[in-house]
């Protein structure tokens, strides 16, 4: 449970809702008719047990899927069918559960590549990088700098990301998502496969940028401890179906959740 | 014992006993060889960004020409057409992405592989029908391609340069020292590299595959026009043409798919290895080694360095 009264106490309206949503892979049901909220300024976690469908409603989120039925409403405009690339026009930002990152690309570059829809010189001047181009790069060069700061992560700028180990690589996954200035962040498992101390940092990551940024975070992850630390609100999912939805204390004691990663006796 | 001299010693007797035609012959290598790597930056530009081994770059570099000679044929000024050229061959990209990469997008490689043999047939059949099939004569005084020779009396002989050739070399040397900066240094070419590295993460951070597709191949197509004329300009504009093509195979396989300066040194070393062959070890066998030697040369590179010259090496944990 986070202390109440911090800075993020500025959760309020309604940022995205998704209601009734069902995805289906051919005869696999992956999601059936989940409907829950992400409120301005909050953490809300997504947990659930492995094929829960948690990143499946990650995908769905920020338009990797279309779900065959429901309706996503994000800044109160709804879409049937929304691009990756309008979901990041929107300002949805994302990192993934294998990193995916430009491995042949030093951190620096991968950052800025996060830059990129902020970054509008045409082709023109980019033939050329002259003119508005070159202001524009150092400009947006200046950002880039103090997220590397922000994240710590100043000695490996210059390191092709494919080079570094894995809780960095993470670390500079984050750094290209907030590049985006998001005003949502999805965090597909941002802590799995770490060691304690990496968890630890990344945790505080988490939160820092929460605070800092103000930025609404919606995160899937599979350690508990982590989850009721980090989170304000907390959706459970289970076999596609939304079983739980609250606050961290809330669904702990909730008897579906607890079947749901126990087990129960048939 | 008189084979092997003739073999391993006599060809390196000659270059030094008569070095003016070393010289000459190693000129025309290079630029026979820059030719070969602007043919293979096409392919890599399109390998890069989309991983698609591009079988139509060849036939582009012909059609590119042949517009471009075709248009002038038919009345247009030299630089209009070269204007339109250019204009046609951004249309091509723009229908090459509609039309054939977006319908089979996530499709394994091998078909879109496949496909890009469909854009060569349709090429080679729509520029017969347009421009009809016979030889053309590149317009290089039209564009003010400078002509004639330059001599040198050097080295105890005379080594003659054509003035065409050192033009194909600077405009070469221009466009790829472009194209390496716009590709490390601005947010187009990141995104460029981005896409290359990755789908889904170019998608995440709002890079449209879309316009990414259409500028690589824009570019390839710029990149076939500059080749295709120069190229035509030394024989005839005609389908004949895109043999040469698949001499961009053992410059790819040098230089590796990936690599921009690959192409070039590629290029470069292939170009100048089958002429040394050809002029040196060529009689040997009684002539005739320029259609084969080139690969024989990727073939000896690949037992020592089978990711290429510049390739970055695949390690993957298993």
């Amino acid at each position: 449970m986070r202390a109440t009264g911090g800075p993020e106490a500025a959760v309020g309206d309604v940022l995205l809702s998704v209601e009734n949503v069902s995805l289906s892979f051919g005869g696999v049901k992956a999601v059936s008719d989940v409907s829950f909220d992400i409120r301005k300024g909050e953490i809300r976690a997504i947990i659930g047990p492995n094929g829960a469908g948690k990143t499946s409603m990650l995908n769905v989120i920020n338009g990797f899927y279309h779900p065959q039925h429901g309706r996503i409403t994000f800044k109160g405009e709804t879409r049937a069918r929304m691009r990756p690339h309008e979901a990041a026009y929107g300002g949805i930002a994302r990192t993934f559960q294998n990193v995916a990152l430009f491995r042949g690309m030093t951190a620096l570059d991968n950052i800025m590549a996060g830059r990129t829809l902020k970054m509008h010189t045409s082709f023109f001047w980019q033939l050329f990088r002259y003119g508005p181009a070159m202001r524009e790069e150092v400009d947006h060069r200046h950002r880039v700098e103090e997220i590397i700061d922000f994240l710590k992560i100043q000695e490996i700028r210059r390191v092709p990301v494919g080079r570094l180990p894995y809780g960095l690589q993470k670390r500079v996954e984050l750094g290209r998502a907030l590049a985006m200035e998001p005003e949502l962040l999805l965090l597909d498992e941002p802590m799995a496969g770490m060691n304690l101390e990496e968890k630890e940092d990344m945790s505080r990551f988490v939160l820092d940028v929460n605070d800092h940024y103000g930025t609404t975070i919606a995160l899937i992850e599979h350690d508990m401890g982590v989850v009721m630390d980090l989170s304000d609100r907390v959706v459970v999912l289970d076999h596609g179906i939304k079983i739980a939805d609250g606050t961290p204390d809330e669904v702990k004691r909730n008897q579906a959740v607890i079947d749901a990663y126990l087990g129960v006796a048939h | 014992m008189g084979l092997l001299y003739q073999i391993f010693i006599d060809p390196f007797v000659q270059m030094g006993t008569a070095p003016d035609l070393f010289v000459q012959t190693l000129w025309e290598g290079l630029v026979g060889g820059m030719l070969y790597a602007l043919i293979a930056l096409g392919f890599v530009l399109i390998f890069k960004a989309s991983g698609v081994f591009n079988f139509a770059q060849g036939i582009m570099v012909v059609f590119a020409a042949l517009t471009l000679v075709g248009l002038y044929n038919v009345g247009v000024p030299a630089f209009l057409a070269l204007g339109l050229s250019i204009a046609v061959m951004f249309v091509l990209a723009f229908t090459v992405e509609r039309v054939v990469l977006r319908p089979l997008v996530n499709q394994p490689d091998i078909i879109l592989f496949m496909a890009t043999f469909g854009i060569t047939y349709f090429l080679i059949g729509f520029g017969e029908f347009v421009f009809g099939g016979d030889p053309k004569v590149m317009i290089t005084d039209q564009l003010y391609l400078p002509k004639g020779t330059i001599t040198y009396k050097a080295l105890g002989g005379v080594v003659s340069l054509q003035k065409l050739d050192i033009a194909a070399a600077i405009i070469a040397s221009i466009m790829v020292a472009g194209l390496a900066v716009f590709f490390s240094k601005t947010r187009i070419g990141r995104a460029l590299r981005a896409v290359a590295d990755s789908h889904s993460a170019a998608l995440s951070v709002g890079i449209s595959l879309e316009q990414i597709w259409v500028i690589v191949w824009f570019a390839a197509g710029l990149v076939a026009l500059v080749t295709g004329i120069f190229w035509g300009a030394r024989s005839d504009v005609s389908f004949a043409l895109d043999v040469i093509a698949l001499k961009a195979l053992p410059v790819l396989i040098l230089g590796g798919f990936t690599s921009i300066p690959g192409a070039i040194v590629g290029g470069l070393i292939i170009g100048i290895g089958e002429k040394l062959g050809e002029f040196y070890w060529g009689p040997l066998i009684g002539g005739g080694t320029d259609a084969w030697f080139a690969y024989v040369i990727a073939l000896v590179f690949l037992l020592f360095r089978p990711q290429g010259l510049f390739g970055e090496r695949i390690i993957e944990r298993v």
